[in-house]
């Protein structure tokens, strides 16, 4: 997907404009917010299993080649085949591959934010093939040609009413009213997908170093249904989803739910182990496993090192007040609100996407809902340095911090500065005490008055009133 | 050190421009709660909106400026989470490259507080001198609740204040959308917070609303003023000192 994120300000605008977005964030507000807040103080132990988290994932990735060869070993003893990805480039092409040996014609997915971020869907069906979406928000978005606006409810922004429209188009028969109806209708219509496929491709939220385990986690059950029933199961998921030990996989599951959507656990969680066996009657006759690096193991030894412990679980944005505002479409990439804004940088280049990390008021409340404490504010400041650097900010605000920076470096003329600018702007302003309109004030008087300085400022005051006493 | 002891105002950038009462009325409870107070110089800013910016070499440049200023002193306070926050969590992070400066930012930032916190955890200060019969609500800044843990302290103080009713907001913790250069980078995404942010503190019924930070004032002064709304906006410290001469922010002498 070609980045939109430049034209962040614009997509915000229209999506702030959009009552039905609003809707949405409500409603997330009220549900999984509200949800995780619940979720937390119902654990006592919820703070401490963070900070065992923080250690799990720290200490996976500072011995991940480790944990990796471990788990490729463990994984193929199991009769898995590993394929190691370099880039998005490698990781389609391997995809393709492994579908074409299959002779497979229809590939039924389950979500995968790694898919999406690679653009796996479009190059796949551009090679002929018919993919199926089986997550619910993931199918509708489909049906629609949208991409997610949210890590874990791809289709939060959408309504009753636009599904039903949209389900009527593509199964035919008048739209359905009732949630159920429309649920009970994809779930017929995915059934018959599962049953065709003849390859299955799902994500993975963890890997297992000790047992070679994929772990997968959904509310609907699709993920099992789509690795099972083809012949071929096909994971992809990022290098850093490695953990050492089965326990670390469950501190980590007990955290994912509770700060995704405020569930103590999700409604499906499965361990898969290598492919069927000769005794077993289920399960795909093959199991592949495309690990991505795209950039990540760079990510290893630099500044945005923090951000390889993200689960995944979206607590970030549901609490982010600029995405509640916006929604994930602004965002105009893969991944959205606060965790979007350190990743899409990293994934598509600071020039393509430096004004997420500035669309921060660094409020914090992303970082303090983190179930992996990831410093996401320090991680966005980063970013902001990078593009100060390259110079991608617009002249005028470029011009305007330089100039203060200029005033700031020199005490004696920012006090002169200071006092000249309070006392015309205190003069002028001293009747109604705020401005309607001030020059080179717009972003801020478009919607608020600009309060008016009293005339003199402290430092003045204080010296005239104090000043050489102490 | 004494029992009085030596208290550098940082003043902030804000208050020294727009509103000198607020930092008067920190002189003034500073002074209430025994301290000695001077302001000393140069006192610019504390090169947050710099930080923020992404430009560190003008951060780094003023920090230099600004430690020297503040390291004779007992404390450091500023009547702001956001700058106090800078001074306390984030100075010492320009310097791991540099041990010399990174100790001292690491002193400056060990003796600095933001206001009300100092003067309950520091001083002990239980009653305010202030007196006012109003109806208030607090917002919490971003920085001094989620850097500084500046919660408790401020309602403990306003609630003993004779008179005053201090009524919640739903979502009290929630960013009024300022975010310094934030406000006229996005201004739509601003507004939309600051509209949220004032209805909510409107719905409680409030005459007054208060909180700690001169940015977020402006901010949410600025949006109540433009609806014509009838809740005024004040610092935490004007009312907690009982210095209420100046109008309410974004009023003059004819409101």
């Amino acid at each position: 997907m070609e980045p939109q994120s430049l034209a962040f300000r614009t997509r915000a605008r229209r999506a702030i404009a959009d009552p039905v977005i609003a809707t949405a964030m409500q409603r997330l507000e009220t549900g999984w917010q509200l949800g995780r807040a619940r979720a937390a103080a119902a654990l006592p132990e919820f703070d401490a299993l963070r900070d065992a988290a923080v250690a799990i994932k720290n200490h996976a990735l500072s011995h991940l080649d480790l944990y990796l060869e471990a788990f490729e070993r463990r994984f193929a003893e199991r009769g898995g085949v590993i394929h190691w990805a370099r880039d998005a480039a490698e990781a389609r092409a391997i995809a393709l591959s492994i579908c074409r040996e299959a002779g497979a014609k229809t590939v039924t997915k389950s979500k995968s934010m790694v898919a999406e971020e690679i653009g796996l869907n479009p190059f796949l069906e551009a090679s002929g093939l018919q993919v199926v979406e089986t997550d619910l928000g993931e199918y509708v978005i489909q049906l629609a040609g949208e991409v997610p606006s949210h890590l874990v409810g791809p289709a939060v922004h959408m309504t009753r009413e636009r599904i039903a429209e949209l389900f009527a188009k593509a199964h035919g028969g008048p739209p359905k009213q009732e949630s159920a109806a429309l649920v009970a209708e994809a779930r017929q219509v995915l059934r018959r997908r599962y049953l065709e496929a003849d390859v299955g491709i799902t994500g993975a939220n963890f890997l297992i170093a000790e047992t070679g385990s994929i772990v997968t986690v959904t509310n609907e059950g699709n993920a099992e249904l789509t690795q099972g029933l083809p012949r071929i199961h096909l994971a992809i998921t990022g290098i850093e989803k490695v953990v050492p030990t089965v326990e670390d996989a469950f501190t980590l599951l007990r955290l994912l739910a509770r700060s995704a959507t405020g569930q103590e656990f999700a409604g499906y969680t499965t361990f898969l182990t290598g492919p069927k066996r000769p005794e077993e009657r289920d399960g795909p006759q093959a199991m592949h496993l495309i690990l991505l690096d795209n950039g990540r193991s760079s990510m290893l030894g630099g500044a945005m090192r923090e951000m390889l412990r993200c689960i995944r679980c979206g607590a970030c944005m549901n609490h982010c007040p600029v995405y509640l505002a916006t929604g994930g479409h602004a965002y105009g990439w893969v991944y959205v609100g606060p965790m979007g804004s350190v990743l899409t940088p990293q994934f598509v280049g600071i020039d393509k996407a430096w004004t997420l990390p500035n669309a921060s008021t660094f409020c914090g409340r992303c970082e303090e809902v983190c179930p992996v404490r990831i410093p996401l504010p320090k991680l966005m400041r980063h970013w902001r340095e990078e593009a100060h650097r390259r110079g991608l900010a617009p002249p005028t605000a470029r011009a305007g911090l330089g100039l203060w920076g200029f005033l700031a470096r020199r005490p004696r003329l920012y006090r002169l500065a200071t006092r000249a600018a309070a006392a015309l702007l205190g003069a002028l302003g001293r009747r109604r005490g705020r401005f309607g309109r001030l020059p080179l004030a717009a972003g801020w008087t478009g919607s608020r008055d600009f309060p008016a300085p009293e005339g003199q400022t402290f430092a003045a005051q204080w010296r005239a009133r104090r000043g050489g006493r102490p | 050190m004494s029992d009085r002891p030596r208290v550098a105002l940082f003043v902030t950038c804000l208050v020294d421009l727009f509103r000198p009462s607020v930092g008067w009325a920190a002189v003034e409870l500073l002074e209430a709660a025994g301290c000695r107070v001077e302001v000393p110089e140069p006192q610019v800013c504390c090169g947050q909106p710099a930080f923020n910016s992404g430009d560190r070499r003008t951060t780094e440049d003023l920090a230099r400026q600004t430690i020297p200023t503040l390291e004779p002193f007992d404390y450091v306070v500023a009547p702001s989470g956001s700058c106090a926050g800078m001074l306390r969590k984030h100075f010492p992070e320009l310097f791991d490259e540099d041990p010399a400066w990174k100790r001292r930012a690491e002193a400056v930032a060990a003796k600095s507080f933001e206001l009300v916190s100092f003067l309950v955890e520091v001083r002990g200060m239980r009653k305010p001198p202030g007196r006012l019969c109003v109806r208030a609500t607090y917002h919490d800044s971003c920085s001094g609740l989620r850097e500084l843990g500046v919660k408790e302290q401020p309602r403990a103080l306003l609630r003993a204040i004779p008179g005053l009713e201090l009524v919640e907001m739903e979502a009290a913790e929630v960013c009024c959308g300022f975010g310094g250069t934030f406000c006229v980078k996005y201004p739509e995404i601003s507004t939309k917070m600051v509209e949220d942010k004032t209805r909510r503190a409107e719905a409680t019924g409030a005459e007054l609303l208060l909180a700690g930070d001169l940015g977020c004032l402006l901010n949410m002064a600025g949006r109540l003023a433009r609806r014509g709304s009838a809740l005024r906006v004040r610092h935490v410290a004007e009312v907690l000192a009982g210095r209420l001469d100046a109008a309410p922010i974004g009023y003059g002498k004819e409101g």
